[in-house]
């Protein structure tokens, strides 16, 4: 069993705060059935600007159940200024610190609660936007993200960026570059990748025939071993329009496969411009 | 609060009378087998007494029984030592959803350039046997499969499995870990050449093993450095844990319709009365083909571990294949191979009985366990209303 407090314990037993709040000011959701855990927080602001009531709903362990309760009991009451300032180690010490290999639970309700701000700010609903380059293609983390792991929590290991954002933990192939990261944000001599190769102008014809061939090689085999498939229904100059069959049509990580699957592939082989769109059947 | 152990594919109790029989040989006779004076040299008979109820379980002859420390030791002085035996031109094919003392085993050969073709399992946990004829028409290989799967108790047809092997002019073995004690087992019918065993799974303490390796299988030691176990395995013998593993196998032929009748019908009456008392609860594997005593569930929309933890705080001991208890970020091997979808795999919660287990066990589970998976449902974002 993993060694937890008996804070961490008690939230896990008795979480406070669960549920939605229907008429939310703020929105925020993170993670996906494919990644083991997922939170939906909520929150709703008083008169003066605080957050006067938060909620959540997670999909996971005994600890991210926890850091989402804790969470909410620690940013009610709290104006957003002061609510967008909470770390995840914010998150880790008010339940007495996490196992260190479920330290990523509280970087989820940071994150979550990140989403949620800006979601109050500008009106819509926040995604997890990929900023910067995807790093870790088993679990989508993007550069940026595990910079902010790297900073916030003074990490120096590959296994410890793992522990705090999952990045490196499926088949390691990012090893390398995560390594990179960790020794340019801690201020040693910066390797930088090298600089891509300048792309030339591309034409339809070869922007779809590439495209097809990226689907076939790179995203339907990985697919069809959870028993899904992908259809490629259009190409609209640099939107891509496609659909889902077999087990992903009706699979709840569905957003995250197109978003952090699909599209970061498309990108990363066809063009960087592109964008993936679910066909609206 | 009454401890309620429904995991026993990861360990189970040491049977009363296995403890007994194995006391005197720590605190009278103490000696060392292989010692030219009779107070060390008294003990070959225990030995070789144990050997013969070894064989006895499994329909070997006693000659052909090797006492190893544990399981992944069996495995291990199988797969290598029979590699090592085939010398140049050696080849290993394996399955999937092995136990990883069998995996990483053939993939750290891989690694050392021996030819791996690791075998696909089906939705139900099954091998597509033409794929096996495929991977043997390259050539004679030591060919790797288990008897029955430590996550799903899913039972691979060893029998029909080893023919083929055997026609192929190749060497079979099987890891019967989790099926040895549970189903009834003839090596000399069903052809098979080495066959490993452990003892903690059948009522024996952990840190003894055995495994079975028919007469002319050409094999070499894992351990050198011992005439002991006629020079197949160096190391003075652990009487005191063979004459255990001995007394458990003796225990497991006489409980064995016991195993396969009261026990599987303990285990049916959980698997019915969950799937009764909730929805969205799948069966992971093959009813069909299943070890008498495990049943694995998906419970859709919650994840394994909150769910273990949620029971254990009822006094019930379970397992999982979810990411977060599995050690790594990922679902259990066995569940990704069967390409159990994320939403069930995450979920998987294994139930394994045994003789100890009582009706009274079953029915505290099925009256607690179905308020947790509610429970765990309302925090998630996934279930629906």
């Amino acid at each position: 069993m993993w060694d937890y407090t008996d804070k961490v314990l008690d939230h896990f037993r008795h979480p406070r705060n669960v549920g939605v709040i229907p008429d939310a000011d703020g929105v925020g959701e993170v993670g996906s059935m494919a990644c083991g855990d997922a939170l939906k927080l909520t929150f709703k602001l008083d008169t003066r600007g605080r957050i006067a009531d938060a909620r959540f709903q997670t999909f996971g362990c005994a600890s991210a159940i926890a850091s989402s309760s804790a969470l909410t009991e620690m940013i009610k009451g709290m104006p957003l200024d002061k609510a967008e300032k909470v770390t995840n180690q914010d998150i880790a010490d008010y339940l007495g610190g996490l196992p260190e290999q479920k330290m990523h639970c509280s970087v989820l309700g940071r994150e979550a609660l990140e989403l949620a701000i800006r979601n109050h700010r500008t009106g819509r609903k926040a995604e997890k936007k990929l900023e910067g380059r995807v790093v870790c293609r088993c679990f989508g983390v993007t550069e940026n993200e595990i910079e902010q792991v790297v900073r916030d929590n003074k990490l120096a290991t590959v296994e410890q960026v793992t522990n705090y954002c999952k990045a490196g933990g499926g088949c390691g192939n990012c090893h390398p570059e995560i390594e990179q990261i960790i020794a340019r944000v801690r201020g040693a001599s910066p390797q930088e990748p090298p600089a891509p190769a300048p792309v030339p102008p591309m034409t339809n014809i070869r922007r779809i025939r590439l495209i097809e061939e990226t689907l076939e090689r790179e995203i339907r085999p990985a697919l069809q071993k959870d028993g899904g498939d992908i259809e490629l229904i259009d190409v609209n100059g640099n939107r891509v329009i496609v659909a889902l069959r077999g087990m992903c049509s009706n699979c709840q990580g569905a957003h995250f496969t197109l978003k952090d699957v699909v599209e970061s592939k498309l990108r990363e082989f066809v063009t960087p411009d592109l964008v993936v769109e679910a066909n609206p059947s | 609060m009454k401890n309620i152990y429904l995991d026993n594919n990861a360990t189970t109790r040491v049977a009363p009378e296995v403890v007994e029989a194995m006391m005197p040989f720590f605190t009278d006779y103490w000696g060392n087998p292989s010692s030219m004076h009779r107070f060390g040299g008294q003990l070959k008979k225990h030995l070789e007494h144990a050997r013969s109820q070894v064989a006895a379980l499994i329909g070997a002859d006693p000659s052909e029984i090797l006492f190893t420390s544990c399981g992944t030791e069996s495995d291990n002085t199988a797969i290598r030592g029979a590699v090592e035996a085939a010398g140049a031109g050696a080849r290993l094919i394996t399955s999937r959803v092995e136990h990883p003392a069998v995996l990483e085993t053939c993939r750290y050969l891989k690694r050392h350039g021996i030819p791996l073709v690791e075998l696909e399992v089906n939705g139900r946990g099954q091998l597509d046997l033409d794929a096996l004829r495929k991977a043997l028409a390259a050539g004679p290989a030591l060919v790797s499969l288990m008897w029955a799967n430590n996550e799903t108790g899913v039972i691979f047809p060893i029998r029909e499995i080893a023919e083929i092997v055997k026609a192929a002019g190749s060497v079979m073995h099987t890891d019967a870990v989790q099926s040895v004690g549970k189903v009834p087992i003839d090596v000399k019918a069903d052809s098979v050449d080495l066959l490993s065993l452990s003892g903690h799974k059948l009522h024996a303490p952990k840190g003894i093993g055995a495994l079975y390796i028919r007469k002319g299988t050409k094999i070499h030691p894992l351990l050198l450095g011992g005439h002991q176990e006629s020079g197949r395995r160096g190391g003075t013998e652990n009487v005191p844990y063979i004459v255990a593993l001995g007394k458990a196998c003796e225990l497991a032929s006489a409980n064995m319709r016991e195993e396969t009748t009261r026990v599987a019908a303990l285990r049916n009456r959980l698997e019915e009365g969950l799937l009764k008392a909730c929805p969205d609860v799948k069966i992971n594997g093959d009813p069909d083909h299943r070890l008498p005593n495990t049943v694995n569930f998906s419970f859709l929309y919650i994840e394994g571990e909150s769910i273990l933890y949620r029971m254990s705080d009822c006094g019930i001991a379970a397992s999982s294949g979810s990411a977060c208890t599995s050690g790594s970020l990922e679902p259990s091997h066995v569940i990704r191979a069967m390409g159990i979808p994320f939403m069930a795999a995450h979920g998987t919660i294994r139930f394994s009985l045994s003789r100890y287990n009582t009706k009274e066990d079953v029915d505290t589970v099925l009256e607690q366990l179905p308020p947790i998976i509610a429970d765990l449902r309302r925090i998630s974002p996934f279930a629906p209303p």
